[in-house]
């Protein structure tokens, strides 16, 4: 792509609307790949049916960042920051809502050409609509 | 493993430290287990293209070493409410990278037991590549 030439309109009129929300099921095979790539042995995630904390993060971001893409093709897209809130573990055998929203959008000049500078908010719901966990990303776009 | 209770923390305390040296096909694995498929964390040539030095390690699985840091510190009865954390450098594979963290705060509010660290991962030029904060709820003793 030529440097410079990312079009961040369609980006910016999707500033604090939130995204159509999509469900996922969790099962115990996506808890266990998960923890197999982080290298984390604990047996909760391994044999039980706890997911680790961070598996949120793994919730809905391939189809975040299709999506992402659809908008705005950028060349690479960077994390710039994780914050994470969890209220209730989440379980295999649940159904997860996700909701994300783009809540800041900043561009900058750089090496690279024009970056865009995003924060990202999702939202975790399970099946009983309890909200079990709240996510904040910061994304790096160019 | 052995539980950690609100009692055995005093402030300045160290979290007992990870260490993780994630390889490519650590990186593949993660890339798989989240949806993450960015050749800049496998395709050396297009990560250079984009700026980088080379293949560099996910910055949320950065975040979820983190995230293993806290849970196997706290044990099977601690909760991990929060944890931020801003990626602030680049991580390649191949390095050591070690993970770390220092207790800044504990308190009791509406009946749960409080801890709040400060978090950071170094590599092996001792900078640091993140860094951030959790909050995690302890059992009690008695």
């Amino acid at each position: 792509m030529a440097e410079g030439s990312l079009d961040l309109d369609r980006l910016k009129a999707k500033l604090g609307v939130e995204w159509a929300p999509r469900s996922y099921p969790v099962n115990s095979e996506m808890v266990r790949r998960f923890a197999r790539a982080v290298g984390d042995p604990n047996p909760r995630w391994q044999e039980g049916n706890i997911a680790p904390p961070t598996f949120v993060m793994a919730i809905g971001f391939e189809q975040f960042v299709d999506e992402l893409m659809s908008l705005v093709p950028f060349g690479t897209v960077l994390m710039g920051g994780t914050e994470l809130e969890c209220y209730h573990p989440i379980k295999t055998g649940d159904v997860i809502t996700v909701v994300f929203k783009i809540s800041s959008l900043r561009e900058r000049r750089g090496k690279m050409g024009r970056m865009a500078f995003m924060t990202f908010d999702s939202s975790y719901q399970n099946q009983g609509k309890e909200v079990v966990a709240r996510c904040r990303q910061m994304v790096i776009g160019y | 493993m052995k539980q950690l209770y609100y009692q055995d923390v005093s402030l300045g305390s160290e979290v007992s430290s990870l260490t993780k040296q994630p390889t490519t096909q650590q990186l593949v694995m993660w890339a798989g287990a989240v949806g993450d498929y960015q050749p800049i964390h496998y395709d050396k040539d297009f990560a250079q293209s984009r700026g980088l030095a080379g293949v560099i390690v996910h910055g949320q699985l950065v975040g979820a070493f983190l995230g293993q840091l806290m849970t196997d510190w706290i044990g099977e009865k601690g909760a991990l409410r929060k944890l931020s954390c801003s990626y602030k450098g680049m991580n390649y594979p191949g390095e050591v990278i070690a993970f770390k963290g220092k207790v800044t705060r504990k308190y009791v509010e509406g009946g749960q037991h409080f801890i709040e660290c400060r978090l950071w991962a170094e590599n092996p030029e001792g900078e640091k590549t993140a860094s951030g904060t959790a909050v995690v709820i302890l059992p009690s003793r008695g």
